[in-house]
């Protein structure tokens, strides 16, 4: 249960960062940390207490797996992360062209 | 029929890919295969409500059976809701493309604009047909990552301001559905929503279970941008392109917002009174906040946005108001009637909220202004703009005989047999308010002084007009959804899809 509560509490930091963090970069890094922290919990659930890679081969009677569709899910995940972090920095060096600062308060022509 | 699922998915998609390839060879490839494939997917969509649906149709990737009653493939399921909710989205991303075609001549990357359009409506078109949790997931990214990249289009200041919010809030809310998607892959070791239908309603009914559907009302809330969750909304829904806001505000934010938390809510989980009870109370108070920051709004499209939240709000009463008969054993036809007004009322925004839209966007493109104050007396001017504004502005203010009228009359009616009487008054009365702001935009935009600054003023290009003269056709002609021999045909199914969760199980 230990984990599951680090994987947790690494989200919550993930989340104060964005929240609290006025430098867009470091908003950016709130976000992927909080990601990390959920593919960590994927990677958990699927977790089997001594269980071997899920590779059916013979004489292996009553072998224990572990779960391998977490894992899939883990790699699509990845890649969704990868690209939505690509995103979010081209904006954030375009921001840094139009305004000159990675300042989120300076940041400020859309108001109401 | 059941092969010509994927194509919903495949054809925008292909067309995605396609675009930067060919297009950059072939002058005019990226509109005309646009308009084509959304064109033949909304025939489609008919064709399919036509036949009729009575049960789901089930199509399952790479052809994996289930073995032992345990699905392996991931489904593609087309159920009434799913057929319905397609059709819209089709309809709007068509009417959206063709009227782009002479409105995004200003911007220069042309190619772009389309695949990322086409991207969007293939992910929100997986969203909308995917029977699997993860695979929901992934087609949600896929028409987010899309929509970020289109709201930052103009790549100027706000564009790229309102953009980076967006991403911020939107990736939160992602993290938040893929959290509880992890959550009940862990309860129930399955990712297929009518298999975990099954082993909720066979008893594993825990508190994580609970939990996971608090953090999926967060996550779809703020895709949806119900109040508390809507920040985003009026940054990026005025920030985009005018046919980039009308395709956010009229179909995105429904197809991945609310189209997934009812299919969730009533196929998959069971529902507790007090989930229920936190959704309608989510949508009224979206209703009230949101009309009444629109009133205070002078930006042309930040009003539209703002009147987004307001009448999402709505939508959600309506279809809680049947998910709290539902869960304290009421009277099913009163919930039936409550959902069809919530679905009823569904479409109706979507068709006259992007009409709204184009016709903001076809302002901007005629004078390049969106501050109310400074805009005036477009109307002998620019008639048909000027007139399907009108149409549209009364339509979603609840003037007869237009669809809006009629959407919040049954939401109304069962608000009242439901004995909720305080969401009936409070429904009424925000009409009323809708009223008043629209009516400040015709003053202000079409009527009154005109402004001598602006020369050389003339009516919109065809496409534009073409769109405009649709949505403007529809605004009445959905009213007829309500006569009851098109209601049978058309609404019932996807109400019955909602009422009747058996129904959806058949697909095991």
């Amino acid at each position: 249960m230990i984990v599951y509560l680090l994987c947790f509490i690494l989200f919550l930091v993930g989340l104060f960062g964005v929240l609290t963090k006025r430098n867009v970069i470091k908003i950016v890094i709130g976000l992927s940390v909080m990601e990390f922290s959920l593919f960590l919990f994927f990677a958990l659930i699927g977790y089997i207490d001594k269980g071997i890679a899920p590779i059916i081969v013979q004489n292996i009677p009553n072998a224990k797996f572990v779960d391998p569709l977490p894992q899939a899910m883990v790699l699509t995940a990845i890649v969704i992360g990868l690209a939505t972090n690509a995103m979010l920095l081209a904006i954030a060096i375009r921001l840094y062209k139009k305004y000159n600062t990675f300042d989120i308060r300076k940041i400020n022509s859309l108001k109401g | 029929m059941e092969q010509l699922i994927p194509l919903y998915v495949i054809l925008p998609l292909g067309a995605a890919f396609l675009i930067p390839v060919i297009g950059r060879f072939i002058k005019g490839f990226q509109k005309t295969i646009t308009s084509l494939v959304f064109l033949f997917l909304l025939a489609l969509s008919i064709k399919f409500i036509l036949n009729g649906i009575n049960e789901p149709l089930t199509y399952k990737i790479g052809g994996w059976e289930p073995v032992g009653n345990i699905p392996i493939a991931i489904y593609f399921v087309l159920d009434g809701l799913s057929i319905f909710m397609l059709c819209i989205v089709n309809l709007i991303a068509f009417l959206s493309g063709f009227y782009a075609i002479s409105y995004i001549k200003k911007y220069t990357a042309e190619n772009n604009f389309y695949a990322l359009f086409s991207l969007m409506v293939a992910g929100m078109n997986g969203v909308i047909l995917t029977g699997d949790l993860f695979n929901l997931f992934v087609f949600l990214e896929i028409a987010v990552i899309a929509s970020y990249a289109l709201v930052a289009f103009g790549i100027e200041k706000e564009e790229l301001e309102a953009s980076f919010k967006y991403q911020v809030l939107g990736g939160m809310a992602s993290l938040l559905i893929l959290f509880s998607i992890g959550l009940l892959y862990w309860n129930t070791k399955t990712l297929n929503i009518a298999d975990i239908a099954t082993l909720i309603k066979a008893g594993t009914y825990n508190k994580i279970l609970i939990f996971s559907q608090l953090v999926l009302i967060a996550g779809f809330g703020l895709k949806a941008a119900i109040i508390p969750f809507h920040a985003w909304l009026p940054d990026a829904h005025s920030s985009a392109p005018s046919p980039i806001s009308s395709m956010l505000s009229g179909v995105l934010i429904k197809a991945i917002g609310i189209y997934a938390i009812i299919r969730l809510f009533f196929n998959m989980f069971a529902i507790s009174h007090e989930i229920a009870l936190t959704l309608t109370t989510l949508g009224v108070l979206s209703m009230v906040i949101g009309s009444l920051l629109a009133i205070g709004q002078w930006d042309i499209k930040r009003l539209l946005a703002y009147s987004s939240i307001s009448q999402v709000g709505y939508i959600i009463m309506g279809v809680g108001i049947g998910l709290l008969i539902l869960t304290t054993n009421g009277n099913k036809a009163i919930a039936a009637l409550s959902i069809f007004g919530g679905l009823f009322h569904l479409v109706n925004h979507a068709v006259f909220k992007g009409l709204l839209f184009l016709s903001a966007g076809a302002v901007e493109h005629r004078t390049g202004i969106r501050d109310l104050k400074k805009l005036g007396g477009l109307s002998s001017k620019m008639p048909v703009t000027s007139s399907s504004s009108l149409i549209a502005s009364l339509a979603i203010s609840g003037i007869p005989p237009f669809n809006g009228f009629f959407s919040k009359l049954v939401i109304i009616i069962a608000a009242i047999q439901a004995q909720y009487y305080w969401l009936a008054a409070i429904a009424i009365v925000i009409s009323i308010i809708t009223l008043a702001y629209f009516l400040k935009l015709q003053k202000y935009a079409f009527y009154g002084k005109a402004n001598n600054k602006i020369n050389n003023l003339k009516e919109v290009p065809f496409t534009m007009c073409f769109s405009m003269i649709v949505l403007a056709i529809l605004c009445i002609g959905l009213s007829l959804l309500i006569i009851p021999g098109i209601r049978e045909a058309v609404m019932e199914p996807a109400v019955n899809t909602l009422i009747n969760k058996a129904n959806y199980l058949l697909i095991l």
